[in-house]
């Protein structure tokens, strides 16, 4: 299995790297960097097991982001229960959730389960907004505990916050790396590239897109977890927003949708990117940074449609060509 | 209640309706043929109302006017986007063509912001601005009827394009089998371009009469294009009588339910409402 050793390799290198980057470099603005880096390539990957692997695109995936990031800080706030349980529950609602999005709409074809995630999204959005429980459009201020695991709160420095983060990157990679060449893997891909045929075949394709879904939902909230947790204020405007549900989507497009290194490759690309338009060309008010970034945006699509992957792909051909 | 509120919100839906209507019947057109959703459809209201705006303020041509100027404008606009952003990512994902016009409409969006600045703008000199005409004890404003019959006849002219002419034949033939109109000695090709085009024409005309009730700023798209996106949706994809009749629902369920429930939830509505219906007739109220 030459294929599998390649991804051992690599993988393995990419984790030493990023294990020793922050302690290498340690500017704590390329430290934060870095963890949002994984967080973004972590959230993506599992956008990518429904919208790439199973085709399946979900505009909505900031439902499960803001559910993770509130049933993390909600208990903690009012109860202080720690934030590996909320994290817990928040996968588990947001499994519920994906189950009642996609019964009804996993049946139809085409672009019906797009518009549908699009549309529950901004009906979460607005339930949050006017719920009392959870301080509705101001959102919630973590409160200051004791530092440790416990409480997943850590002041002083940055590094725990990077490994925590790195351990479910890596737990997220080795899951779809597996799944990619399990039973479930291929109907993923079967349905979609020829749903009509793979169902011929005998996959139950409504109950594989919705185990997909689920399993993505999952992940999604446990990211939006960890981004709460590390951010220590969320708000419905920020991680319900369409904002990040469409940012889940350009990563992992841009890198390479239903690519196994692809989302790691888009936020490698996007995440540095838009924090370092927003420091140098930023702050004018006139949007600059964003002119630069929507023209890149354009210019990678036109020029490598099949995302970043795509030209490592052929690059890697034609050495070995020669 | 009085009935006089009933009626008066029954009209304004009706009216802000129809807009949605042609913003959506743009949007249906590109969706059906090219099975692309285009992103960057917000920022082409936004480019035409302010192509209005500054023939007014620039040159000093009433916003009624300059609409054939505007939608010629954005006829262009179309041509320009397929040939340079679309075409290139035809044949791949249809992800891939959504994420360009992603990051055009952030680019489009931005290039605008720099050169004319965040401000709120409204033409309030114009023909038309600030009139209105009341009838039995409604109030009809002058600026919102002129574009509702303007909405009407052009979603009917584009109608007719489509569903008499011998470009709507091959318009249809493409979206039905790409491949097989190919064969059949459609330049499918030309077809893509022109309805991009007809497209962005709609929606031109959708932002000029807009500009003439509607304040413009940069980002006036991102409003319409949601609601049009569930408007295209709950017509089904495609189907332009669809998209026409729900953009009507969506303009009354918003302005009625806002009123009855409180206007912060006038989006939540058109939300649950397109839920609804996706649970009851699962290809939208009109598919097949």
């Amino acid at each position: 299995m030459q294929k599998e050793k390649n991804f051992y390799t690599a993988f393995s290198v990419i984790i030493f790297l990023m294990a020793i980057a922050p302690l290498v470099i340690q500017n704590t603005h390329f430290q934060h960097l870095v963890i949002m880096l994984l967080l973004y390539a972590t959230l993506s990957q599992a956008w990518n097991l429904i919208g790439g692997y199973a085709g399946q695109v979900s505009f909505g995936h900031a439902i499960f982001f803001g559910i993770g990031s509130y049933a993390a800080m909600a208990p903690l706030m009012r109860w202080g229960l720690t934030p590996w349980v909320g994290m817990l529950i928040g996968g588990v609602v947001a499994v519920i959730v994906a189950l009642s999005i996609g019964v009804p709409v996993f049946r139809l074809r085409g672009h019906y389960f797009a518009i549908s995630t699009f549309a529950v999204a901004e009906v979460v959005r607005e339930l949050f907004t006017n719920w009392e429980w959870v301080d509705g459009p101001i959102g919630l201020d973590a409160p200051v505990m004791e530092e440790g695991f416990y409480n997943l709160m850590f002041y002083t420095n940055k590094l725990p916050y990077h490994y925590i983060v790195l351990a479910f990157f890596i737990i997220m990679m080795y899951l779809t790396f597996r799944m990619e060449r399990s039973r479930m893997g291929y109907y993923f891909r079967a349905i979609k590239q020829r749903p009509e045929a793979a169902e011929a075949m005998g996959v139950y394709i409504s109950l594989y897109k919705q185990y997909a879904f689920m399993i993505s939902g999952f992940f999604t909230a446990i990211c939006g977890a960890l981004y709460g947790l590390y951010v220590l204020h969320i708000e419905p405007g920020t991680v319900l927003s369409l904002d990040i549900s469409i940012k889940i989507v350009l990563i992992t497009v841009l890198g390479g949708a239903g690519a196994l290194w692809g989302p790691l490759l888009g936020s490698v690309i996007l995440i540095p990117l838009q924090e370092y338009s927003r420091i140098w060309l930023g702050g004018t008010g006139k949007g600059i940074d964003l002119i630069v970034l929507g023209a890149l945006i354009v210019l990678i699509c036109i020029f490598e449609p099949r995302g970043v992957i795509g030209l490592i792909k052929r690059v890697g051909y034609q050495r070995g060509k020669k | 209640m009085d009935p006089t509120i009933i009626f008066q919100l029954i009209i304004s839906g009706l009216l802000i309706g129809l807009i949605f209507s042609l913003i959506a019947v743009g949007l249906t057109l590109i969706w059906g043929v090219m099975d692309i959703l285009n992103f960057a459809h917000g920022d082409f209201l936004m480019l035409a109302m302010f192509s209005s705006l500054l023939m007014f303020t620039g040159l000093g041509i009433d916003p009624l006017f300059s609409l054939p100027i505007t939608v010629g404008l954005l006829f262009l606009v179309g041509l320009a986007t397929f040939r340079l952003v679309i075409k290139p990512v035809l044949g791949y994902s249809g992800l891939t063509a959504l994420v360009a016009t992603f990051g055009l409409s952030v680019l489009i969006r931005n290039v605008i912001l720099f050169f004319l600045g965040p401000n709120f703008r409204l033409i309030n000199q114009s023909i038309l601005a600030g009139k209105r005409i009341s009838f039995m004890g409604l109030y009809l404003s002058l600026p919102e009827l002129f574009s509702a019959i303007g909405c009407v006849l052009i979603t009917y002219a584009v109608y007719l394009l489509i569903s008499k002419s011998k470009f709507g034949r091959a318009l249809r033939a493409t979206a039905l089998d790409k491949d097989t109109a190919l064969l059949m000695g459609i330049n499918t090709n030309r077809v893509f371009a022109l309805t991009f085009g007809l497209g962005a024409a709609c929606v031109g005309a959708a932002g000029g009469f807009l500009v003439n009730f509607y304040y413009v700023f940069p980002e006036v798209g991102m409003v319409f294009v949601i609601m049009s996106f569930v408007i295209v949706a709950l017509g089904g994809f495609g189907n332009i009588g669809g998209a026409f009749l729900a953009g009507i629902l969506v303009g009354l369920v918003e302005n009625i339910g806002g009123f009855l429930i409180g206007p912060e939830f006038k989006y939540t509505l058109v939300f649950i409402l397109y839920l609804i219906v996706i649970s009851l007739r699962p290809k939208g109220l009109f598919g097949w």
